[in-house]
């Protein structure tokens, strides 16, 4: 493909800053304070201050707080509010600098005490559609549904649902800013705790915690004038089919969510997926590792089985995944960890993450939101140099 | 049946669904020009986007398609374990739904299930399955 035909205004934009709070299971501090943090942090890490920022995209989940609402905290400088999350939020607000509607925007969100009632599962867990509600599913009900079509077709061993998670807790565990630092998790520790939904287990499933994160995007040009180092969108990619948690997750109709959306992103990027060096894939549960392995074009349908027990996913592994620790070991601060995953490839690409998770000489990472269970899944394809 | 879980509300679109269970009939939507079967209920057909669908008969009989064995309940309220499976019904729809009368582990892929009603309260019925 030729340069020209791989043309996006993504391309005119970098990200220059990158930032997560503290993560807990529990936080000891109001939702605001976090996401202060989350906004203040994510502007030096840009070597810049709130009062360059042009255009926000600001919220947090329990407090309910939106742009229009940050926008007034800033002295209405901020002339442009974006209203999309994770990946397409990325998305909005590159393209919003690339139309010159404003030149740098700061995104930032932080959850704190939303998941109080702990006799149930998460609130983010528990769709209450007439359709779903009643007959008693969740989100690990949903994408175990999918897990084991996919295991009835071609034979997924639960083992590589466990090496899946045992790969991403153990980068978690060396991980000082991971919620489960320091906690270590083999494949048969994964086999060994208590059934969820199965084939899940308990470690086969994200966590939840209380956290906060932000990034700043601007114009690539300017990007190389802050003294830091820019991470620059090379393609970007979404893949909707209607409405999640409302319609069965039938494999046939709905398992290659994500197909399309890898396509865009790897031919917007003039890469494929040989080509990338580290994946920050959404991880809600092990299963859907393996799932977007094969539908980004990592593995041939059915064949990630054999490359994850292969150890291809571990930091010294052909493609090292959720290198900070992710939903399960990282954070899961609900809708938090739609932008944590970008933050992970910066940080990744920019050399922020301790030594042993760092993977030497990587210049390309990809991320994705969302999943089979929820019908939406979204692929960006980032890298150190400029497209 | 007489367990605390939440049951649905009927919406407009949705009615007649809930009242043919009530009524002990399951119904799906159908396309008025392509025939298509449509579930969850809409207002446009998503085969050939006509908005005139109406309600058919199902014959209740289908065959489990996926399943999972649920441990860790959403809420309280469901007692575990407890199955939940999506159900391909025999006209070629699927639909979400409890396998009951059966030991959790009995369940598989492909096992034929027939739609037992079950009454919640005085107003809602819920289509749960059970092994023919
Ligand atoms: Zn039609």
């Amino acid at each position: 493909m030729s340069r020209a035909d791989r043309r996006t205004p993504l391309h005119d934009v970098a990200i220059v800053g990158a930032y997560n709070t503290r993560q807990a299971k529990a936080l000891d501090v109001s939702e605001l304070e976090v996401l202060f943090d989350a906004m203040e942090g994510a502007v030096a890490s840009a070597n810049l201050s709130l009062a360059d920022i042009d255009g926000v995209n600001v919220t947090s989940s329990t407090r309910r707080t939106n742009s229009r609402e940050v926008v007034a905290w800033l002295g209405g400088r901020p002339s442009w509010t974006g209203v999309d999350i994770g990946i397409p939020g990325i998305v909005e607000a590159a393209l919003a600098i690339a139309a010159g509607l404003c030149e740098t925007v700061l995104m930032a969100t932080a959850q704190v005490r939303e998941y109080t009632d702990r006799a149930s599962t998460a609130p983010w867990t528990r769709p209450s559609n007439e359709f779903v509600e009643c007959f008693g599913l969740h989100t690990p009900g949903e994408f175990a549904l999918m897990a084991r079509r996919h295991m009835h077709l071609y034979g997924t061993p639960p083992e590589a649902l466990a090496e899946v998670a045992s790969a991403i807790r153990s980068n978690g565990a060396r991980n000082p800013q991971a919620v489960h630092f320091g906690r270590p998790v083999t494949p048969d520790d994964v086999l060994r705790s208590r059934l969820i939904a199965d084939p899940f287990h308990l470690l086969d499933c994200a966590m939840t915690s209380e956290g906060g994160g932000g990034l700043v995007l601007t114009r690539a040009d300017r990007a190389r004038d802050l003294g830091v180092t820019p991470v620059h969108l090379l393609g970007a990619g979404s893949d909707r089919q209607g409405m999640a948690y409302v319609t069965a997750p039938v494999w046939d109709l709905y398992g290659q969510v994500g197909a399309r959306a890898a396509a865009t992103a790897f031919a917007q990027a003039g890469l494929s997926p040989a080509d990338i060096d580290v994946a920050e894939l959404y991880d809600p549960f092990s299963f859907e590792i393996i799932r977007q392995l094969e539908v980004f074009g990592f593995c041939p349908p059915g064949e990630a089985a054999d490359f994850v027990l292969d150890g291809q996913l571990r930091i010294d592994g052909s493609l090292p995944i959720d290198t900070d620790g992710g939903l399960m070991s990282f954070s899961h601060a609900g809708l938090v960890q739609l932008i944590q995953k970008p933050i992970a490839a910066v940080r990744q690409l920019r050399g922020e993450l301790p030594d042993e998770l760092t993977v030497p000489g990587a210049v390309t990472a990809v991320a994705s939101n969302g999943g089979s269970g929820a019908l939406f899944t979204d692929v960006l394809v980032l890298g150190a140099e400029a497209p | 049946m007489t367990d605390s879980r939440p049951l649905p509300t009927p919406t407009e679109l949705s009615a007649p669904f809930w009242d043919g269970c009530r009524q002990g009939v399951l119904r799906v939507q159908q396309c008025r020009r392509c025939q298509a079967l449509v579930f969850v209920p809409r207002p446009m057909c998503p085969t050939c986007q006509h908005t005139s669908l109406d309600w058919t008969d199902s014959g209740g009989k289908g065959s489990v398609y996926s399943f999972t064995v649920v441990h860790r309940p959403p809420r309280p309220a469901f007692a575990v374990p407890f199955v939940v499976a999506i159900i391909e019904l025999d006209e070629g729809w699927y639909l979400l739904s409890n396998v009951i009368g059966c030991d959790p582990d009995a369940v598989h892929i492909g096992m034929t299930v027939e739609v037992a009603f079950t009454d919640m309260d005085e107003t809602i019925t819920l289509p749960l399955f059970r092994p023919v």
